[in-house]
């Protein structure tokens, strides 16, 4: 067990704007290290190989599948995950949107399409809903049929420009 | 969107309330079986087979248990576990009952069985650990298909399966059938065949088991939709009394029938941890998920139907062949889809004549389960077929020679034996017809035509049996027959009520709708209402979540006990109020009098004397405010039903069928929550789809899987699923608590039927019709190229 101990890595990982310090082995993914050292289970791993997406974490900004990515390349970089939508227990406007659509069933792939919104939403506010269609294209659901979680991201952009009119007015 | 909260009526029922649980799974709160964690717990994978069919000549486990941080290997000589075996209680002659060993003991069925348990420190060295495993087998041939498994001399699955059939029942066989073919205007044929699917969860399926000493108890958390089955069966194959054995279900990331059965991992893990005294977790990976779980759905309809000039029906015969895989699922068994197709396939039409053939057979695939709905979706395909096809040779329009078939007074006895309650059949088959009409989709389609594209316009129309019985079940002679549910409620002293289910939410609500049905029975506000699923220990019994049977059944049971607690605190506030039991209501909470309304007495009030004041109690109270109640399903049952319009154009170059315009128009009796209903029925239409165009697994001729990734299981995206309108009818059961009937299923049984016969449509100048899925772009391109080859 020596041999393993010295083959792990320290690691300092900024997630959801915290230090975090986890002893690992290298070969470790992000998402492991969320869920499992980190404990911050809201991000949930359905396929290991990138396709579902319900892994999605934000770093930098961008989503990212956490299951693709080594924990260990993640040092230096900024990690967000849907435990940091949200203030307490008050959702997010984009939270808030999910549930007023119904875009949430079993709910197990629905951190990963917040997340994924989130970082698509930053980037592409003004995006069509054909636009929001194709992003949201990038993930799996099997309970919805997904029109409501183009709908909940729709209604959530749609929002988001009205109350920047109104600051900016 | 609906305004949350009271319908115009003042109830919470019908009203579009926000789920209650939402909240947790929003912000990543909500707790699924992986993301428990126990102190010392290890991690569980399994040795599995990589033959499809032979005998194990050796299992050396020695280098697996010296790789670094593994614990321990066990095969199944090691744990010594009792089989899982499904019985149906019929002759030899027409099923055969077959054990399924927790883990494979000295033959192999299927590529994936399970072998051995490896436990380990953490989930990577496990992994590790399963590379060290040394299995040898001396192969056999595997039966792969219908065709191998009936062929005289076939290498038998099952020793004790003669010819490989694990099920094979005749129904029906109206007299005269024969004649009625003969001497009928018109008959027609249709032979059709669905792809193998996976139901395909987004969470797999996952274990953790652990010794709670306190209560002397093994605690299974375990993603299952049939907590109390799972407890059984569990406590059968360990020898142990079912007390000591508590099943408990955490969050759940969808089941649609993969859950609703026992799986043999969920054994061994438990024999597993026994063994070694510490809590183990299993969590499948994505690849077992797909090849070694349980599959569904690979099915091959032989049919014929007899119609008179006028396009109606006066016979059908067919004969129904289900391909199970190695092995026969607990409790419900490999007669699961032959028997629900054979007894219900007449669905929505006044079928006068009927004969029926349904068989089960074994091959070294990996096993199925009941996937939503059941057989319905391929039957309900076949049987629209049969009419469109009937349509075309007798001249008449498609949707015409429905309306001269459907059932349309009720209740209605079919030739199967069925009774049929109320229901919207023509109506919702009409309205579907005019939403497409009025949007201009004929016209639309006419105009393609001139400019040689291919417009498709299909229909389909069905109805789902929901709220199956005791006694509906016994009909199936299952030998452990499903069909109650148990209910109890309790009130604390804020007035707060809990009420416990044994069915099991993993994606439909029932936090929330069932709270609606307790709400409105006593007045109470949402947020005072909290419903408990998913522990063994708090329900006496349970039969779990499939079939559509929560709101109808498990709702009822809920609804049913709400009512006595309501008697209950009617009888105390009369004492206390100093009137006759019958001068009391309740109303918002309060327990009034009815003769003078300023006069009452709030639950609070009233809890306070049941719990801290028990010596106010009238007499004959026993202190404590609690109820218990439980409800089985009536005669047949309930049926919802509906029809779907699809509008489809295929595209010439690539053979893609692309889904312009979906329109459902969907009865399930009273909607509890009907953005719920919504929802429903637009997922299950997208699983609908999906089997119609998209996903199957086959196998090599080694029996191999082809599909151990979501990179080679075309799952549909955004980007496939179109937008769906949903349409509400309302016609409301007699046989359920609040006339609500079962709507988890429909959208699945609708959609490939809808969409097969609008790719026909559109496929009408080819001359060409397809009956077979998935609809490949293979399919579609080999159809159009008949034109292009022919013209």
């Amino acid at each position: 067990m020596d041999d393993a101990v010295n083959d792990k890595v320290l690691l300092s990982l900024d997630v959801n704007g915290s230090e975090h310090e986890v002893l690992v082995e290298p070969r470790r993914t992000l998402a492991d290290v969320l869920r499992h050292d980190l404990e911050l289970t809201g991000t949930h791993i359905a396929c290991e190989h990138g396709v579902c997406g319900a892994c999605t974490v934000l770093v930098d900004g961008a989503p990212v599948r956490s299951c693709l990515m080594f924990a260990a390349q993640a040092e230096g970089r900024g990690v967000r995950t849907v435990e940091s939508l949200g203030r307490g227990d008050e959702l997010s406007d984009l939270q808030r949107a999910f549930t007023e659509h119904h875009a949430l069933q079993c709910g197990f792939c629905t951190p990963g399409f917040l997340m994924l919104a989130e970082g698509f939403l930053a980037a592409r506010p003004d995006a069509s809903r054909a636009e929001i269609r194709e992003a949201v294209s990038s993930n799996l659901c099997r309970c919805t049929g997904y029109q409501t979680i183009v709908d909940a991201i729709e209604d959530c952009a749609a929002r988001r420009r009205a109350a920047e009119r109104t600051r900016s007015a | 969107m609906r305004e949350p909260g009271f319908t115009a009526d003042g109830t919470w029922v019908g009203a579009s309330v926000k789920r209650k649980e939402d909240p947790r799974l929003l912000t990543g709160r909500a707790r699924f079986v992986d993301d428990i964690h126990l102190p010392r717990m290890l991690h569980a994978q399994f040795v599995r087979s990589s033959v499809a069919a032979g005998e194990i000549t050796s299992v050396d486990l020695s280098r697996v248990r010296d790789v670094p941080g593994v614990v321990a290997a066990f095969t199944a000589a090691d744990l010594d576990l009792g089989d899982i075996t499904a019985v149906l209680d019929r002759p030899r002659s027409e099923f055969v009952p077959t054990a399924m060993p927790v883990l494979a003991r000295d033959r192999v069925r299927f590529v994936g069985e399970p072998i051995a348990i490896v436990l380990a420190e953490d989930a990577y060295a496990v992994e590790d650990g399963l590379e060290a495993a040394e299995v040898t087998y001396r192969a056999g041939t595997p039966v792969l298909s219908e065709e191998q498994a009936l062929a005289p001399g076939a290498p038998l699955v099952h020793d004790e399966a003669a010819d490989n059939v694990l099920l094979d029942v005749s129904m029906f066989a109206t007299e005269g059938i024969d004649d009625i073919f003969a001497d009928a205007p018109c008959v027609v044929s249709v032979r059709a065949t669905t792809g193998r699917q996976n139901a395909l969860p987004l969470e797999t399926r996952g274990v953790v088991a652990s010794w709670d000493a306190r209560a002397g108890q093994l605690l299974v958390q375990t993603c299952t939709q049939v907590p109390h089955v799972v407890r059984t069966v569990l406590a059968g194959c360990l020898g142990r009394p079912e007390n000591t054995v508590r099943v408990v279900v955490p969050d759940m990331g969808g089941g649609f029938g993969i859950k609703c059965v026992v799986g043999r991992e969920e054994i061994a893990v438990a024999a597993a941890s026994l063994r070694v005294g510490r809590p183990v977790k299993w969590i499948e990976d994505r690849k077992d998920a797909l090849t070694a779980s349980f599959l569904a759905r690979e099915q091959r309809y032989q049919a014929r139907a007899a119609f008179d000039e006028a396009g109606r029906i006066l016979a059908l015969d067919a004969d129904v062949l289900c391909d199970m895989g190695a092995y026969s699922c607990y409790p419900f068994s490999a007669g699961i889809e032959p028997l629900m197709a054979s007894a219900e396939m007449p669905g929505v039409y006044r079928v006068p004549a009927y004969r029926v053939r349904g068989r089960a057979i074994t091959t070294n695939k990996a096993p199925t389960a009941p996937y939503r709905g059941v057989s319905r979706p391929q039957y309900v395909m076949v049987m629209e077929r049969l009419f469109e096809r009937a349509a075309r040779e007798l001249g008449l329009g498609p949707v015409e020679i429905r309306r001269r078939n459907l059932i349309t007074t009720f209740p209605y006895t079919g030739v199967n034996g069925i009774t049929y309650d109320p229901g919207s059949y023509l109506e919702s088959l009409n309205l579907a017809e005019r939403v497409l009409t009025e949007e201009g989709w004929y016209e639309r389609q006419r105009e393609l035509a001139g400019q040689g594209r291919f417009l498709g316009i299909g229909y389909s129309c069905f109805n789902e049996r929901t709220g199956y019985g005791s006694d509906a079940f016994a009909k199936r002679r299952m030998a452990v027959v499903p069909g109650f549910d148990i209910s109890e409620i309790r009130m604390d002293t804020s007035g707060t009520v809990v009420a416990t289910t044994g069915t099991m939410s993993h994606g439909q609500s029932h936090e929330t709708t069932m709270a609606q049905i307790v709400a409105d029975r006593l007045g109470l506000d949402l947020d005072h209402v909290f419903i408990q699923q998913g522990d063994t220990d708090r329900v006496a019994y349970g039969w779990g979540t499939f079939a559509s049977r929560s709101i109808t059944i498990g709702g009822s049971a809920v609804g049913l006990a709400a009512g006595r607690l309501g008697d209950k605190l009617l009888h105390i506030g009369a004492h206390l109020l100093r009137t006759r039991p019958d001068n009391v209501e309740l109303s918002g909470g309060r327990v009034r009098k009815c003769d003078d309304h300023t006069r009452s007495l709030s639950y609070v009030d009233i809890a306070e004397v049941a719990y801290l004041k028990a010596h106010l109690l009238p007499k004959d109270v026993d202190p404590g405010l609690t109820a218990t109640a439980s409800f089985d399903g009536i005669g047949d049952g309930t049926f919802s039903n509906a029809s779907h319009g699809v509008v489809v154009e295929l595209h010439a170059g690539t053979g893609q069928v692309e889904i312009l315009r979906y329109a459902c128009v969907e009865d399930c009796g009273v909607a509890i929550n009907p953005q719920v209903v919504e929802g429903q029925a637009r997922g299950g239409i997208a699983q609908g789809i999906a089997g119609a165009l998209f996903e199957q697994v086959t196998y090599d001729e080694q029996g191999e899987p082809s599909a151990a990734s979501f990179i080679d299981y075309k799952v549909p995206t955004a980007c496939e699923i179109p937008d769906i309108s949903i349409h509400h009818l309302e016609t409301p059961s007699a046989f359920t608590g609040n006339g609500a009937k079962g709507v988890g299923e429909g959208g699945t049984i609708g959609a490939p039927a809808a969409v097969l016969n609008a790719v026909n449509d559109a496929l009408r100048p080819t001359g060409v019709e397809l009956d077979d899925t998935p609809i490949t772009p293979e399919r579609v391109l080999g159809a159009l190229e008949v034109r292009w080859t022919t013209r």
